[in-house]
């Protein structure tokens, strides 16, 4: 399955999908500021050869889900052709249909194939107390498996690492003070255990799906983005949220509102984190453009490394 | 089968098998399930919660405020339920009354939420029990025999579904972000109302996403429910449990505590009303210290001890008046008995829920009441959409107190939800959260109850040990 024969190659022929007609497709209409459109007009032909070599592993220690579940929410490209034309997406517990001791075999039949290409998607915190087993994330020849055990074998092989959401990123809310998990982000662990493959955090409570989409392509692609002290691509997260906010004018006018429900106004007295949060959600806003937590209510900082001790109480000013 | 060396031995009459899944899959979270198999049906089951983050230890010294943001991250796919919760007990601990506004405007936000839980878990999570996605990755491997019986075309007809059903939940979640602000993880479910007031211009933008999804219900997903009875037909006599059923009610239709959903409990056949006080919470088989077990939530402690002996799960057992319960979307239409939907009615040839009898309680059963509850909840929307006032306030301001106590009862889509706060010196000084997998995916209990997702394996068939396709079918008809 080397070279002319990739694994993707012998998975679409059944099929039937052309991957560059679908590439051509989702390239060149893209809308509004749709990941697509940052790559293009280089995508198509990176991305058909990415896909041949690098297969995507995502699993998940202790989070929510609500990672994956936001990734769900892509719009340009929709999950659907992500799923089935974009990347080949080889383990999955969410979505993968096979369970047990055959996905856990094709996982680390994976892993060895394309051993130093395949990436590496990390969704929830990694626990290191009591020996890791305040995660287990599965079982093979009657032995358990821990998140830590998988984090690090696989994580090692990986040719990169993506980790997605605060909790793995950080810690995020599962390292929240009063924790007894040790609950520890990839590259904590990675530090700890002499890890060096390169790590992208992709922080967010949950990630937005186009920084998730996005990053994945353009590791793909290009390779290592720009990273700001806490690895975050500069990409998504390079700006100040007060800074940027369409509230800001009030802000300087001192238009401050007085109440959640107050359609008008700057969030600072009601807590909002804008000015110590960095990310695009000003302009990118969520759920295919439609809202976003400042306009609804207030930022809580949930893309920062201190998330969420370092912004709570989330409705008292900083 | 993971943990389990292939079994090629034939099967004898009276011959143990152990069969494990770890991982189980296509849910939210953590599980394993293990199984012993007799003649072809499973004699014991034991399910398995690996994972543990201390949400409850985690709350204590913080804001109370900070509750329903920070317990929404407990699960990705309801956290507007866990918001719903953590708010409803928050309303109660600050004495707050809601406007008619903020009531129907979180019934928008959270119903959305149900509409889009609902397709996800058939489509995405169990489908492919059911059918074969495409020949590609993530959709292979699969199991060598997985018991796909339905035709090529009714298969083709399904994943075009699976896709279009991907299109339709994200719309959902364009429907929870209007007034939600975003999602997953509401910023707009806080305690007094919710934080946005809905304008005519959003309304009219939720509507039409709205219609579409209504549509996809209708006329794609409850006809493909009813279309699997066909084929899979012998799923609608097995999987039963225990029969007993909790609901804590849901979606306030008036301020006076009348929910669209009801409240009440079915036991060994008879239906009582809900006393929080028959809740309790055994860690006998939980990684939890011993001492803690047996407490009702409102005095409940979590002391976690994950190398307890004797232990399998890091999930509690709560029993209701001793006895174990079945949560979700079936035990809600079991307690409520809402007239089904035309094509229920007439697929069934029965008008209400309880007259389908003992067939609600199976497998396939749970698929049904899950899509009769989508119809119903989709009606609900329609009567919020003409009942919410443009522009008019949907939140109440309140300082929070220097010590209350709150409880807050809802149902996240997957079943009863409890949260319970305490507070002291204004902050929070004990939370306790009972959820939904909880009622259903928990151990055995200091009784030796097995819990009822255990109970409800026994009995399912295995013809085919290296190909255990029911269990995972049985596990994943309850959502966890």
């Amino acid at each position: 399955m080397k070279d002319e024969q990739t694994l993707p190659d012998v998975q679409q022929t059944k099929t039937g999908v052309s991957r560059r007609t679908f590439l051509k497709a989702a390239t060149g209409t893209a809308a509004g500021i749709g990941i697509s459109q940052m790559f293009n007009p280089a995508l198509v032909s990176a991305l058909e050869k990415a896909l041949k070599t690098h297969p995507v592993l995502w699993i998940q220690g202790q989070g929510c889900t609500g990672c994956s579940v936001s990734l769900l929410n892509s719009v340009d490209p929709s999950i659907a052709d992500i799923l089935l034309k974009v990347i080949s997406l080889q383990f999955h517990p969410t979505v993968m249909a096979s369970e047990g001791e055959i996905a856990l075999e094709n996982l680390y039949a994976v892993a060895e194939e394309y051993k130093g290409k395949f990436s590496l998607v990390v969704e929830g915190a990694i626990p290191l107390a009591a020996d890791g087993k305040y995660c287990i994330v599965g079982e093979m020849n009657h032995k358990e498996i821990t998140m830590l055990d998988m984090t690090k074998e696989l994580g090692a092989k990986a040719g990169s690492v993506i980790a997605v959401g605060t909790c793995a990123t950080y810690g995020g809310i599962p390292a929240a003070k009063g924790n007894v998990t040790g609950a520890t982000g990839v590259m904590d662990v990675f530090k700890q255990f002499g890890i060096k493959t390169p790590v992208v955090n992709i922080p967010g409570c949950p990630s937005h799906p186009d920084w998730i989409v996005g990053s994945l392509v353009y590791l793909l692609t290009k390779g290592l983005p720009e990273l700001d002290d806490s690895g975050r691509p500069l990409l998504f997260f390079g700006e100040n949220i007060h800074d940027n906010c369409p509230h800001l004018k009030e802000y300087d006018a001192g238009t401050l509102s007085e109440k959640l429900s107050d359609p008008k106004g700057c969030r600072i007295d009601l807590g909002c984190k804008g000015p110590s949060t960095f990310a695009d959600c000003y302009k990118r806003k969520w759920n295919s453009g439609l809202n976003w937590c400042v306009d609804n209510a207030v930022c809580i900082g949930c893309v920062e490394p201190g998330f969420p001790d370092a912004s709570s109480p989330f409705y008292e000013p900083a | 089968m993971a943990g389990c060396t292939p079994q090629t031995a034939p099967v004898g009459a009276g011959t143990k098998i152990k069969v494990a899944i770890d991982p189980v899959t296509r849910i939210e979270g953590h599980l394993k399930v293990e199984v012993e198999v007799k003649n072809g049906v499973v004699s014991d089951a034991r399910v398995f919660g690996g994972m543990y983050r201390g949400f409850e230890q985690i709350l204590v010294g913080r804001d109370p405020r900070d509750a329903s943001q920070i317990t929404q991250r407990i699960c990705g796919v309801c956290p507007t339920a866990h918001a719903t919760a953590s708010v409803l007990a928050l309303d109660d601990a600050f004495k707050v009354k809601l406007t008619d506004n903020g009531r129907i405007t979180r019934n928008l936000i959270f119903g959305a939420n149900y509409l889009q839980s609902h397709i996800l878990h058939f489509y995405h999570l169990a489908a492919l029990d059911y059918v074969n996605g495409p020949d590609t990755a993530p959709f292979i491997p699969r199991y060598a025999k997985n018991d796909v019986r339905v035709p090529k075309d009714i298969n083709d007809v399904a994943v075009g579904q699976y896709l279009e059903a991907l299109e339709m939940r994200k719309i959902c979640h364009e429907m929870v972000a209007l007034f939600g602000g975003k999602m997953p993880h509401v910023p707009g479910l806080v305690v007094g109302g919710a934080s946005e007031i809905p304008t005519q211009e959003k309304l009219v933008a939720y509507a039409e996403r709205f219609k579409k999804v209504k549509k996809f219900v209708m006329e794609k997903y409850v006809p493909l429910v009813y279309l699997l009875a066909g084929p899979y037909g012998d799923l609608l006599k097995t999987g039963g449990g225990y029969k007993n059923c909790v609901s804590w009610g849901v979606f306030p239709m008036d301020d006076k505590g009348n929910t669209l959903q009801k409240r009440g409990v079915f036991t060994d056949g008879k239906d009582y009303p809900v006393d929080t006080a028959l809740i309790k919470e055994y860690v006998k088989y939980s990684f939890f210290d011993d001492a803690t077990t047996g407490l009702n939530p409102r005095e409940g402690k979590t002391v976690p001890n994950p190398n307890k002996a004797g232990a399998y799960s890091f999930i509690k057992a709560p029993r209701y008046n001793g006895k174990p319960h079945e949560a979700g979307p079936l035990a809600r239409m079991w307690v409520t008995n809402p007239e089904l939907s035309k094509i229920g009615q007439e697929k069934l040839g029965v008008k209400k829920m309880r007259e389908i009898g003992d067939a609600a309680f199976s497998i396939l059963g749970r698929h049904v009441a899950r899509a009769e509850e989508t119809v119903m909840v989709a009606n609900a929307v329609e009567q919020w959409l003409s009942e919410v006032k443009p522009g008019k306030d949907t939140y109440v301001p309140v300082p929070v107190p220097d010590s209350a106590e709150g409880l807050g009862l809802t149902e996240a889509p997957r079943g009863a939800l409890l949260h319970y706060v305490n507070i002291k010196d204004k902050k929070i000084a004990n939370y306790q959260v009972t959820s939904a997998t909880i009622w259903n995916a928990n151990p055995m209990d200091d009784m030796g109850q097995k819990g009822p997702m255990e109970k409800a394996l026994i009995g399912v068939p295995v013809p085919d040990a290296a190909n255990p396709v029911n269990v995972g079918r049985l596990i994943r008809s309850f959502d966890p």
